[in-house]
């Protein structure tokens, strides 16, 4: 089973790297990662899927969360949270068996987004297993090339974004921002 | 009236702000225009002779008066030099800012010459690290490396500096205000939890405090002895934390671990509550974790969450500064004493006396013998003369094990010690950043044979600087530690430990036109001190120690805690 982290974090050079950077140390693979602009363009939210087991995920997490760019990782392995994929599918079909792929995208919920002699381009949303699912329908009828765009989560329960405030610059200054709390 | 100023003016002028009074460096071809100012700026910069010494001197700098230590380098090659200090200082979290130039912006990536990706080689071995492509950013980048670097759990920050961005003209407003969202710090711990410690305090028959470097980066000296004072509690300071209790101190035990006391490894296993100051669980502490400390409920505090629960999973957490903590867990403790003091006050009797009974059945001792100088008794010399005053710096290996068990210091920020990362070639190069830092104190630097091979370039830096440090070699002509290990646990074969061709150290340190000279005789040694402390310049002391003495006590790798070798198990042969 696989598990889900979900970062906001500043949307600048460097920061993925930062986070990719505490998994891959450890030897980790990351089996999927998104990564995209908020409504702040100053920020950015990150899906990271993962499998480490729960007490090292755990501290991995406080170390993304240490990480200066990074404004909250949270783990949506066990919480409330919905989690979606998309795929990207070509499917080159001989013109018998094209009312039967219309057919199978219907029941999977898939959109015809291109089509051709050759065949079919689709679209299609869901769990990844879902999608897994759907792939292996397609490979039945003919080629298939396949994009994923890896999974993308939202948690189900409001989460406090705690943010430092500003400090003053200044000789010797050693003053310590203190953390507001604002909603998130 | 515009004020336009060259980017490498810029940075000298928030350095200023920060306080700078010294850079250790390095120059190269990008960091030209910054020399170039730096040429009439009050800032002193110190040449040097090997980058990574750049960032040693930094450190030693830092951990000597705990203000921010800043070393300079090129880009490529002085950059890569600098990184294991960069590590090192990570590992310690000691605050150094590390700025470095890099190719001309437009050249970045096209393999210039001297060109290296150094924001990707040193984000893991920073705590943050920056590559400033905009002259207007560099104000605020500079302000937010040192505010970084010296708050919460302090650490190496790096600044990479393009050369046009040195070389730019923008019109300066100094900055007075930075923002940082996602940098969280918790300093104040929570109240509920600070309170329940207290409680859990008074509540154990066998409390024992083990402190380590994060006192000393809180200043949490004077809460520390209230603490231990109030609660007569026996205190054990790890290799990081040594100095934040004077040595003198009756409840003070010693160091822990791999190489800590008897006593003080023996009280580990048998204590009820393990009040964990500012330390990491390192597994030179702890030995075989499942082992460690079994019978005890552990109250940690840290200002790092994500060293919470990492190694041990303790009772009781709290995260915040230390200081802050400690003053008003001393208040609770003062507030619950009245009722609580006395509930297990029989209990805590006996366990003074079991910790006294641990200390005079093997309590750390120093060999001696009429033939040969034993490094132990060079190091008991040593504190003799120091008296608990000088600032000791050490390099890696046995005399490091060694100072850390006979050298006593009566206050914080004397003993400087490459202490997680354990690079040897750190205690020259730290002693020079010390004595820049602490010009009114005596600055010992104790080396063995290996680690001050790798210093020598360094010399040639005290000399041009008439730096008074006093340089003594314990040299046993072998890297000693390694030999150790190879003699306990490969069947002696001593494969590649051997340094012979040591150079004479009176015609070594004449050549740099101070004095030096070598002692192998236990009935000269102590003349031979007095030389090297009554010069008034830089003295290069050579001791020639018994080739073959193992430090002791000694907890195997992965061995349990109170499982100690305390002493030779057969007769060595060569």
């Amino acid at each position: 089973m696989l598990q889900v982290i979900s970062l906001l974090l500043e949307n600048k050079p460097g920061a993925l790297m930062r986070v990719t950077g505490l998994l891959s140390a450890r030897g980790y693979n990351i089996e999927s990662l998104t990564v995209a602009r908020t409504t702040d363009p100053t920020l950015s939210r990150m899906t990271i899927v993962v499998d480490v087991d729960a007490v090292l995920r755990k501290q991995v997490i406080k170390q993304m969360n240490r990480l200066i760019n990074v404004l909250q990782a949270a783990d949506l392995t066990e919480g409330p949270a919905v989690a979606r994929e998309l795929v990207l599918m070509r499917v080159r079909a001989a013109m018998e068996s094209r009312a039967a792929i219309l057919k199978e995208a219907e029941i999977f919920g898939a959109r015809v987004i291109d089509s051709s002699l050759e065949g079919f381009a689709l679209e299609a949303t869901g769990e990844a297993e879902k999608l897994d699912e759907f792939i292996d329908v397609m490979r039945s009828y003919g080629e298939i090339e396949v994009t994923r765009s890896g999974t993308v989560a939202v948690s189900l329960e409001p989460r406090k974004l705690r943010l430092s405030s500003p400090v003053a610059t200044g000789t010797g200054t050693k003053s310590q921002s203190t953390t507001g709390v604002l909603n998130g | 009236m515009s004020n336009l100023m060259s980017g490498a003016k810029i940075l000298l002028e928030c350095l200023a702000r920060e306080g700078v009074d010294c850079i250790f460096g390095y120059p190269g071809g990008v960091t030209l225009p910054f020399y170039d100012a730096l040429y009439d700026h009050p800032i002193r910069h110190v040449l040097v002779r090997h980058e990574e010494n750049a960032a040693f001197a930094a450190e030693g700098y830092s951990r000597a008066t705990g203000k921010v230590g800043v070393c300079c380098a090129t880009s490529g090659p002085g950059a890569t030099n600098l990184t294991t200090g960069l590590v090192d200082a990570m590992m310690d979290s000691i605050p150094i800012v590390a700025l470095t130039g890099q190719v001309t912006s437009k050249l970045i990536g096209s393999d210039a010459f001297q060109e290296a990706d150094t924001f990707g080689i040193t984000r893991p071995c920073t705590k943050h690290n920056y590559l400033v492509k905009n002259l207007a950013d560099l104000p605020q980048v500079i302000h937010e490396a040192f505010y970084l670097a010296n708050s919460g759990r302090p650490g190496p920050v790096l600044v990479d500096i393009p050369k046009d961005v040195f070389q730019g003209h923008y019109q300066y407003t100094p900055v007075n205000s930075i923002h940082l969202p996602g940098y969280k710090i918790h300093l104040d711990g929570h109240a509920g939890q600070i309170r329940r410690a207290a409680q859990m305090m008074w509540e154990a028959k066998r409390p024992y405090v083990y402190g380590g470097g994060g006192i000393l980066a809180s200043g949490a000296t004077k809460e520390l002895q209230e603490l231990v004072e109030t609660l007569d509690a026996p205190c054990v300071l790890t290799l990081m934390g040594l100095g934040s209790l004077p040595s003198s101190h009756p409840n003070f035990i010693s160091m822990p671990g791999m190489h800590g006391s008897y006593a003080a490894n023996m009280g580990m296993y048998d204590c009820d509550l393990l009040i964990a100051l500012g330390v990491r669980f390192d597994d030179r502490v702890t030995g075989r974790l499942a082992a460690f400390a079994p019978h005890a409920k552990v109250i940690h505090v840290d200002i790092d969450p994500a060293e919470i629960g990492k190694n041990r999973t303790p009772d009781l957490p709290i995260v915040g500064d230390l200081k802050r903590v400690l003053s008003k867990l001393n208040k609770n403790l003062q507030e619950l004493a009245p009722s609580m003091q006395e509930t297990n006050s029989a209990g805590r009797r006996e366990w003074w006396s079991m910790m006294r009974g641990w200390q005079a059945e093997h309590p750390l001792q120093p060999e001696f013998s009429t033939d040969e100088i034993k490094p132990q008794h060079l190091i008991t010399e040593i504190d003799k003369i120091s008296g608990g005053n000088a600032i000791v710096s050490v390099d890696v290996g046995q005399h490091q094990m060694w100072s850390a068990q006979f050298i006593r210091f009566n206050e914080p920020r004397l003993w400087l010690s490459s202490s997680g990362l354990g690079s040897m070639g750190f205690g020259l190069p730290a002693a020079i950043g010390a004595a820049f830092a602490r010009p009114d104190k005596t600055v010992i630097a104790i080396m063995g044979d290996g680690g001050f091979q790798m210093s020598v370039p360094e010399l040639g830096t005290i000399a041009s600087q008439g730096l008074p440090v006093k340089m003594i070699i314990m040299n046993n002509g072998y890297l000693g530690m390694v030999r150790q290990w190879q003699e306990l646990f490969y069947n002696n074969r001593l494969s590649s430990v051997t340094l012979d061709c040591f150079p004479d150290a009176e015609k070594l340190a004449g050549a740099y036109g101070f004095k030096g000279r070598t002692v192998e005789k236990p009935g000269e040694l102590k003349a031979a001190l007095d030389e090297c402390f009554a010069e008034p310049g830089p003295y290069l002391l050579n001791v020639k120690v018994t080739p073959f003495e193992n430090v002791f006590p000694m907890v195997p790798a992965g061995g349990a805690i109170n499982e100690m070798v305390l002493g030779p198990v057969k007769p060595v042969t060569a």
